[in-house]
């Protein structure tokens, strides 16, 4: 849908030697160490870890929320400076704004960045349409389940067609139901567009399910312990993840999940 | 889906008892004292307190108006100051120190206490009436808007930072009406406040307003002439909470405790 522009062909992202070190207490905590990643155009990137491994410490400075102490991250070949452009955000919680409608709140994205709200109303309505919304719009937050809340957060994210999706453990609060038709809907929304996603996880199958490539990390001090294509044909069902192929993929996590301690095996 | 309000207030059913329970309360009062026949000083009955009123309607009406005056400038005045107060803090780590801790320090001080000190002040009349009510209604205004502006989801900034959002619009997208509702339950607290702070205002710098009503009947042994007073207070109390929580639910349709149920 919309090319890259000014970058090598390869790399869209670039992650060199990265550390995040907090001042405390108790001295200083490295909350990052020596992260290295490329990220492709377009690729769909599942950063996987348990809690306390700095995934989504690594997601806020790519967002450009904070800054990292060492090393660099450079957008199409530039050095990071606060948030990049054409960037979407999507948490946990929704934080949808209770006093405006669903459309409302998607056209959020274009106030903030300071695009005119009018030129992106039809837009937002088409994306309400193809995440389900449709009939929804001048509906309030509270009137919608957690589903359909975390839905109408995606539409904000993806308003201003933005190149790179940021995701934190955006299913994280949702029934397994939920969760599985939200893993359909963005899978299939990615393979639609061509956007970089970057999505945090502590869900095992959720990132091999939806990724290109799985970025496993650990903590004390948060670092990227193995990283591995995931070669399973597009579009996925959701039955593959009763294959043996998609089981190998979570047995080589889950390995080192029991490694940390965090699984027994 | 939208209902209109009268029919939202009405289907509460929290007003039809709080009509049926005082009617009770009138009635039984009214047989009590013609039951036992108390000496008039002690307690007049319901009936004589409406005869005193309806013998000078006009006398008390100009002075409800006149603590109603008060009253609603006062509370005017604190919220147009509290708000301004409350924004000021949030976005100034100074003014936070300075202005805010001083708030706190002073609303644990009985603030009644100071009425005296406003007379020696601003001399009796309506300035130091204003001034007593006032000093009451700010503090709970102040107090809930601060937190109510310090209450957003930190993700929810985050996710405007993300989006290069101005500071204009986090203020005025995201944190002013996220505070509306603790500024609502502030205003709520300090309408009622204004109204005590009027009529301490009253009984001590006053010529004027029921207050004074009350302590000049109350000097002549009147004590349902005191009654008349006491009732129209509350009658006045009473309404001018019901119009910040109607004025609420204009203002905050969205908020949840506005929502049906079944919403």
């Amino acid at each position: 849908m919309n090319m890259m522009t000014g970058t090598t062909p390869d790399t869209y992202l670039r992650i060199k030697g990265a550390g995040k070190t907090y001042p405390s207490q108790h001295g200083p905590v490295v909350a990052l160490s020596d992260i290295n990643l490329d990220v492709r155009p377009g690729e769909f990137l599942s950063i996987v870890g348990p809690s306390g491994c700095g995934k989504s410490t690594l997601l806020k400075c790519l967002a450009g929320l904070e800054d990292i102490t060492s090393g660099g991250i450079t957008v199409s070949g530039k050095p990071l400076a606060g948030p990049p452009d054409r960037m979407g955000v999507v948490f946990q919680r929704d934080v949808l704004l209770d006093w405006r409608t669903i459309l409302d709140n998607v056209l959020l994205q274009a106030e903030f960045l300071g695009h005119p709200r009018e030129q992106y109303r039809d837009r937002a309505l088409q994306l309400l349409e193809r995440f389900g919304l449709k009939g929804y719009e001048k509906r309030h937050p509270w009137e919608l389940s957690g589903g359909m809340r975390q839905r109408a957060s995606i539409c904000r994210a993806l308003l201003c067609d933005p190149d790179l999706l940021l995701m934190d453990e955006p299913f994280g609060a949702l029934d397994a139901m939920t969760r599985d038709d939200l893993n359909v809907e963005l899978a299939r929304m990615w393979q639609e567009t061509s956007k970089t996603v970057i999505f945090i996880t502590h869900s095992i199958s959720e990132a091999v399910f939806l990724a290109d490539r799985v970025v496993m990390m650990s903590r004390g001090p948060g670092r990227i312990v193995d990283v591995f294509d995931v070669d399973l044909p597009r579009p996925r069902p959701l039955s593959v993840r009763e294959s043996d192929a998609f089981g190998v993929y979570a047995q080589r996590i889950r390995h080192h999940f029991a490694e940390l301690g965090v699984l027994k095996e | 889906m939208k209902d209109s309000l009268i029919a939202k207030i009405m289907r509460d059913n929290r007003s039809l008892d709080i009509v049926l329970v005082l009617l009770g309360t009138i009635l039984l009062w009214e047989l009590g004292v013609r039951l036992f026949n108390p000496p008039a000083i002690i307690l007049p009955a319901p009936s004589a307190i409406w005869a005193a009123f309806m013998q000078s309607p006009w006398v008390f009406i100009r002075n409800m108006l006149y603590t109603l005056m008060t009253t609603g400038l006062a509370f005017v005045i604190s919220v147009v100051l509290g708000v301004i107060m409350a924004v000021g803090i949030v976005q100034s780590k100074f003014l936070e120190r300075t202005v805010y801790t001083l708030l706190i320090a002073i609303n644990s001080v009985p603030k009644v206490a100071l009425a005296p000190l406003f007379v020696i002040w601003l001399g009796t009349g309506v300035s130091s009436q204003l001034a007593v009510a006032v000093m009451l209604a700010i503090f709970p205004i102040v107090i809930n808007t601060v937190l109510g502006l310090r209450s957003v989801d930190p993700d929810m900034l985050n996710l405007a930072k993300a989006t290069r959002a101005s500071k204009f619009d986090i203020i005025y997208k995201i944190r002013v009406p996220n505070a509306l509702p603790s500024l609502f339950s502030g205003m709520k607290v300090g309408i009622s406040f204004a109204l005590v702070g009027a009529i301490v205002g009253e009984f001590v710098a006053g010529g004027r307003g029921l207050g004074f009503l009350v302590l000049t009947a109350q000097g002549q042994f009147d004590t349902t002439r005191v009654f008349v007073s006491l009732v129209l207070l509350g009658v006045m109390g009473t309404i001018l909470f019901y119009a910040v929580d109607v004025m609420e639910r204009i203002a905050l349709p969205w908020h949840s405790s506005q929502r049906q149920p079944n919403a």
